[in-house]
């Protein structure tokens, strides 16, 4: 019953809630200006930081995204210098070692050139020079036959005399082609050879012009990168993409086999650190202990490859000295090997305490006769029992050193992730820039909304008001007498501009 | 930044081998009663079975005892072998079969048994080699039929204190009287559980069939 007071007609909520609401109508009215006003405030409130929210979201995103940008190329950049080195370093070796013997190659050339040239010109038909006698014989030839005997007689002679002349021109004829045959023959060798040099000559240029043409997309990358055009970008972050769910892939691998090689060690490893000690309820000191074998084998790997300059995760030992570079170098190697070969030593140990615990509990099973025989039977088998220690031996030598190129795939692994990360953070900050921005819109719009829902609720004394304003002549510089929010949100503003935001 | 990362992994690494040690002792307590009297002298041979198995199944660091039940037993004098076991497996494999010698020698010489059985004696005992062990996990292993009979002077009816000890009731053969009327067996078990979880034990199970012993203290 003490709820009841607000009832104008006692038993009938509905009815009284009418009434208090007809009752309350005007002085909703009045208070039309001021109840917008507080509504709009309100609104203002939430959606004012909000949206300030959203552009201060989006500048940091857009700040991370020319950070990306700059170091994304920055490593493209350094990349290319790089691969154009290494080029140019390969061009030089290809021409030290393969075009070192071009001079000698090229007179080489040039003498074959110049002996083919002699050979041609010997070779050359040098044709005979015409008798003096042939104008006599000609008038000779005019004389008619058969007019006189001694003509007849001289004509005769002189067609003898000129068959042996010819018969004699013909066979120093053909024996002069026969020598010049024979020079033309002589002229193959060196034909052939000059065909091998040039050969010779046109692969090595072929293999420079290949790593000229490598050096030019090399460096077209290198001009996109520098020009920072987007082709250059998105070429490098999809590459980046690529290399690290690649880097990823093959450091689950390596990691898998960092499992089994720990796993392989931990057992033996007990002997050393003990047994029964446990850092947390299911990992024994033993297991610990393995694991951090593998670690420092995984580090000196690391060293090792830094120290050979495969990888640059360390840039002091990539600017060391070459003298104490190739000292750590060496120590890395050494500690390396050592590591391994203790993992063998670990794995004769392994299978050792692998058959004595299998010797006890036969015992224990059985008799010690049992046992003994068990025992005596594996001794037996001989090599073919020690092949599971063999592959432990091999795997504990072989791990370690697998191991230490973990470091090529971490490289790429941290530098791509960087590019991957920076991007996928920048959508993720894009994103929430925009849900701050529609929240923001959401609860500002909400606010109009509420004023033109309170405008409805007292729709009736507007329209009185309205048409009172009519009558007297007052136009209102907004017909439809809503109150839009921009207008109101602007005088708001204007108003909390003047008090100082009090 | 990579050097930063190589730091807080090896510090990580460091702080996990040194301060964060698990403080709660993970090794096992094992303490096994076999009962001597009367006529489950007996069963010897399958008590043998039982320590051979938990000879197999405990660990380094791991505590275990073997005592005999007899007239009274809360005694040191009837603890026939206890041994913690070395840290190191094959020192380990070495006091597992001097643990077995042991016993073995106890079931050979044992032929007659005892006219009256302390049980409660001997899990006091028992209670009190474990919390000495500082064994994280604590097992009471009672190889008896559960038939408990004190001479006149020997006095147990008091509240004992058995925190945080499973009890195992293992082998609980049927007597001639449990046969004419089961309730007795079933009684005296139930009296049992009442009694030994009211002492603060933390469970009480009976296990008749040997093959089960593996899921019981794999538990």
């Amino acid at each position: 019953m003490a709820n009841d007071w607000w009832m104008i007609w006692p038993g009938n909520p509905a009815l009284s809630a009418i009434i208090l609401f007809f009752l309350l109508v005007p002085f909703l009215w009045a208070g039309r200006h001021s109840m917008h006003g507080v509504i709009l405030a309100i609104t203002y409130a939430f959606s004012s930081p909000l949206r300030t929210g959203a552009r201060w979201l989006m500048r940091g995103a857009q700040e991370l995204s020319n950070r990306n940008r700059t170091v994304l190329l920055a490593q493209g950049r350094a990349e290319v210098v790089q691969a154009v080195e290494r080029e140019f370093d390969r061009i030089s070796k290809k021409i030290a070692t393969e075009l070192h013997d071009y001079p000698s190659m090229q007179r080489k050339v040039m003498d074959e050139i110049t002996n083919i040239e002699e050979d041609y010109k010997n070779c050359t038909e040098v044709p005979p020079p015409p008798p003096e006698w042939t104008d006599a014989i000609k008038n000779i030839a005019k004389i008619k036959k058969g007019t006189d005997g001694i003509v007849e007689k001289l004509l005769e002679d002189i067609s003898k005399s000129i068959d042996r002349g010819y018969t004699k021109v013909i066979a120093e004829y053909r024996k002069a082609y026969e020598s010049r045959h024979k020079i033309l023959k002589s002229f193959q060798p060196s034909w052939r050879s000059l065909d091998q040099e040039m050969k010779e000559v046109n692969k090595k240029v072929t293999g420079l012009q290949e790593a000229a043409m490598s050096v030019d997309v090399h460096m077209e990358k290198f001009e996109g990168i520098i020009t920072e055009t987007k082709e250059a970008e998105h070429a490098l972050t999809s590459s980046a993409s690529i290399q690290l769910a690649i880097s990823t892939l093959v450091l689950l691998v390596a990691f898998g086999g960092a499992f089994i090689n720990s796993r392989l060690i931990a057992l033996p490893m007990s002997e050393m650190v003990g047994a029964g000690d446990y850092i947390t309820a299911g990992m024994q000191t033993s297991d610990v202990a393995a694991l951090v074998i593998i670690f420092i084998e995984i580090t000196m790997g690391l060293f090792f490859m830094e120290s050979l300059r495969i990888t640059h995760l360390f840039p002091r030992i990539n600017n060391m000295e070459d003298k104490s570079r190739r000292i750590l170098m060496w120590v890395s190697l050494t500690i390396l090997l050592i590591l391994a070969g203790i993992e063998v030593a670990l794995a004769v140990m392994r299978d050792q305490i692998v058959v004595a615990s299998m010797e006890l509990k036969q015992s224990l099973a059985g008799t010690e006769e049992t046992a003994a025989a068990v025992a005596a039977a594996a001794a037996k088998a001989g090599l073919v029992a020690k092949i599971p220690m063999i592959g432990q031996m091999v795997l504990g030598f072989i791990l370690p050193i697998a191991l230490a190129f973990v470091a090529i795939p971490l490289e790429y692994f941290i530098y791509s992730a960087r590019t991957v990360l920076g991007t996928l953070l920048v959508m993720a900050v894009r994103g929430l820039a925009l849900s701050f921005r529609f929240a923001g819109n959401l609860v500002r719009h909400t606010g109009s909304a509420l004023t033109h829902l309170y405008d409805v609720a007292i729709f009736l004394p507007l329209l009185i008001e309205r048409s009172v304003k009519k009558k007297m002549g007052i136009f209102e510089k907004k017909p439809d007498e809503v109150i839009s929010f921009n207008t109101t949100l602007t005088d708001f503003q204007k108003r909390h501009a003047s008090t100082g935001g009090q | 930044m990579v050097k930063a990362r190589l730091t807080l992994l090896g510090l990580s690494l460091v702080l996990a081998l040194t301060g964060c040690v698990d403080k709660k002792s993970q090794a096992r307590g094992v303490y096994m009663l076999v009962d001597t009297s009367g006529t489950y002298t007996k069963q010897l041979k399958n008590a043998r079975n039982v320590v051979n198995y938990l000879l197999g199944t405990l660990n380094p660091g791991d505590s275990f005892a073997v005592a005999r039940v007899k007239s009274r037993s809360f005694t040191e004098k009837d603890i026939i072998a206890k041994v913690t076991f070395d840290k190191v497996p094959s020192r380990m494999n070495v006091q597992k079969r001097q643990f077995k010698k042991k016993f073995d020698k106890f079931t050979r010489k044992t032929k007659k048994g005892s006219a009256h059985t302390d049980i409660t004696g001997a899990i006091i005992q028992g209670s009190e080699y474990l919390n000495e062990a500082g064994a994280g996990r604590k097992m009471i292993v009672i190889f008896s039929d559960m038939q408990e009979e004190l001479d006149k002077k020997t006095i147990r009816n008091f509240p004992i204190k058995l925190t945080d000890i499973k009890f195992v009731a293992l082998n609980v053969t049927k007597l001639r009287a449990d046969n004419i009327d089961p309730r007795r067996y079933l009684g005296r078990l139930a009296n049992w559980e009442k009694r030994l979880l009211a002492a603060g034990a933390s469970e009480f199970k009976v296990v008749n069939d040997m093959e089960q012993l593996q899921r019981i203290f794999e538990q």
